[in-house]
């Protein structure tokens, strides 16, 4: 029965793919009915998994097992009800709270962490001293670091006019930052590639079994 | 003279003994008070082992560490709490485990209302606070503050207009994060704008999301932009729709959205992994006008690729402001302004003084 299912799965899976790469093709029949299973499958996955694996490790079993110890926790099943009152119309207002809760906070912690993350910590990564280095190599990359941080900050000014030596600047700051979206791109297309190439693995190995999965 | 003798002889004797072991026990500043520092230097008397053992309160003894090394240093914390008193000892043993010498110290830990390691962030803080704060006031007295054309922001309106001639609907995409982050509270600021300017002119749009708590922000978006355009009747609750939390899922979801509902507009704003590319390539083979925006750097190149304008990084935040001209957004975007020329001054000094060797700027900003 078990081997059963391992098969039964191998050629869901395989139909599966190809109903997806139908797709490239043109919108079809095939392609639709993948696409809502998927879809179906997948928020009914995350429905169950939220239930299991958050509400009842998180909230219902240390809320049932001692609540004296774990009545911190009660807050946020009450802001959770509240965001449950949108279902009637009437106290639909109330869920404004818990949002308004969640984007304040969200707000007031990301300024901080950005702040140390994205502002000091790259501020004295790239306060160095661009010419200490054994090869011109090491040199020429410390320079185009320092260079590239300062212009690609002044790229993001936005309350002057980029105009005359300020433009110039903030040019330069826009070429750096396309240089490295090209050598993300490459690099990431190449990751995609690995990802078809895992495809193809499953199609002609674990399903059709002409390579060695 | 016998006596001086015997003074000097007790004396090197008490010295000789006293630098035995070195054992000190020390609170850790700038902490919550829930470690402690041990140092010990057992080097003068060649011990092979080293035990350490803690008493808090004058309770029964609890073993800490035992270790090899004859000089070190340990963080302690165990169950270390503020107020209460607690007794270490240091046994040093040979090679045949016999006690060559024992120290004792005793400390209490507290907790530091300040972490002065942070203060370079308390003071960057408050540079950008006291900026944007100055700079919303001046705003609101009056004063008028500029901001540079932001090319993406300029097809709002003729994305909203193309779909309204051809009487297609607007697709919009507040990303693929909860509410938890910052993007996704950009993108729905945005969706604000965006959906005002639909309702303005009777164009549909489409919001599928993949989280419940941007279900709920996003239909309280769009509701509050219909009532801002004086349109409440027009707007249709199940514009705003779930998909799954899936990401792929969601995908699927939306480029079959895409091709059979056909919007003339699509906007991807807000935080994107990989489906950006997906759903951008998507959206070009479907003819749509495409504006994305986000700040994922690995996600960036796609979206340039892909669609006619992109918001890049913090262009995405400057959005808002740039839209609604409202002075409180406008000082605050100019406040944050400032706080890059500060950032840009402090790195050219920086690198000034690191090129001549003075190391005090970086290690003053460095935070541990």
């Amino acid at each position: 029965m078990e081997h059963f299912f391992s098969v039964l799965g191998i050629w869901l899976g395989a139909l599966f793919t190809f109903a997806i790469f139908s797709f490239l093709y043109k919108d079809n029949p095939f392609y639709k009915v993948a696409e809502q299973i998927f879809v179906g499958l997948s928020a009914g996955y995350w429905f169950v998994y939220t239930i299991f694996f958050i509400l009842i490790p998180n909230l219902f079993d240390p809320i049932s097992q001692d609540i004296g110890a774990n009545w911190i926790k009660l807050f946020p099943a009450a802001l959770g009800i509240m965001m449950l009152m949108r279902l009637i119309p009437k106290t639909e207002w109330v869920s404004r709270f818990p949002i308004a809760l969640i984007i304040g906070t969200t707000s007031g912690i990301f300024f901080l962490r950005y702040l140390k993350s994205d502002v000091i910590n790259q501020l004295t990564a790239t306060m160095i001293n661009p010419f200490a280095g054994s090869d011109p190599v090491t040199i020429i990359g410390q320079l185009m670091l320092v260079i590239g941080t300062i212009t690609g900050v002044i790229y993001f000014y936005f309350s002057k006019k980029h105009e005359g030596a300020f433009g110039v600047t903030a040019k330069i700051g826009i070429y750096f930052l396309m240089i490295s979206f090209g050598a993300a791109f490459g690099y990431t297309a190449m990751a995609r590639i690995s990802l078809l190439i895992g495809r193809l693995q499953f199609l002609l190995g674990d399903w059709l079994g002409i390579i060695s999965p | 003279m016998k006596k001086i003798i015997f003074l000097f002889f007790l004396f090197f004797t008490c010295l000789l003994f006293s630098e035995d072991i070195l054992f000190e026990v020390n609170d850790i500043p700038n902490d919550d008070g829930s470690a402690l520092q041990l140092r010990w230097n057992a080097s003068n008397i060649s011990a092979e082992k080293i035990v350490i053992e803690r008493k808090d309160n004058g309770g029964k003894p609890t073993f800490v560490l035992e270790t090899d090394k004859s000089t070190g240093e340990f963080v302690d914390g165990t169950e270390i709490s503020t107020g209460i008193e607690y007794s270490y000892k240091l046994t040093a043993y040979n090679e045949n485990n016999e006690i060559l010498a024992t120290a004792n110290s005793v400390t209490f830990s507290k907790a530091q209302w300040f972490n002065f390691k942070k203060l370079s962030l308390l003071i960057m803080s408050l540079i950008m606070i006291i900026s944007i704060v100055y700079y919303i006031y001046s705003a609101r007295s009056g004063k008028e503050l500029y901001i540079r054309k932001i090319a993406g922001l300029e097809s709002m309106d003729e994305s909203v207009g193309r779909a309204t001639e051809m009487g297609r609907p607007i697709l919009f995409i507040p990303g693929t994060l909860d509410l938890d982050d910052m993007q996704t509270i950009a993108g729905l600021t945005l969706l604000g704008r965006l959906a005002q300017k639909a309702a303005e002119y009777e164009a549909d749009i489409i919001v599928p999301v993949c989280r419940s708590m941007v279900l709920s922000t996003a239909k309280e978006v769009v509701k509050e932009a219909y009532l801002k355009a004086g349109r409440p009747d027009a707007y249709k609750p199940d514009s705003v729709f779930y998909l799954t939390d899936d990401q792929f899922g969601f995908v699927a979801g939306v480029d079959g959205i895409i091709i059979r509902e056909k919007p003339a507009a699509n906007f991807f704003l807000g935080a994107f992994y990989a489906e950006s590319l997906i759903l951008a390539e998507t959206g070009f083979s479907s003819g749509a006008i495409q504006t994305a925006g986000t700040a994922m750097p690995s996600q960036l190149p796609f979206f340039v690729v892909a669609c006619d304008y992109t918001l890049i990084g913090e262009e995405l935040f400057a959005a808002s402001a740039y839209l609604s001209k409202e002075p409180h957004q406008l000082g605050s975007l100019k406040g944050q302004d400032m706080g890059k020329a500060v950032f840009v001054i402090a790195l050219v000094i920086g690198i000034i003084l690191e090129i001549s060797g003075i190391h005090f700027l970086k290690d003053f900003l460095t935070i541990h």
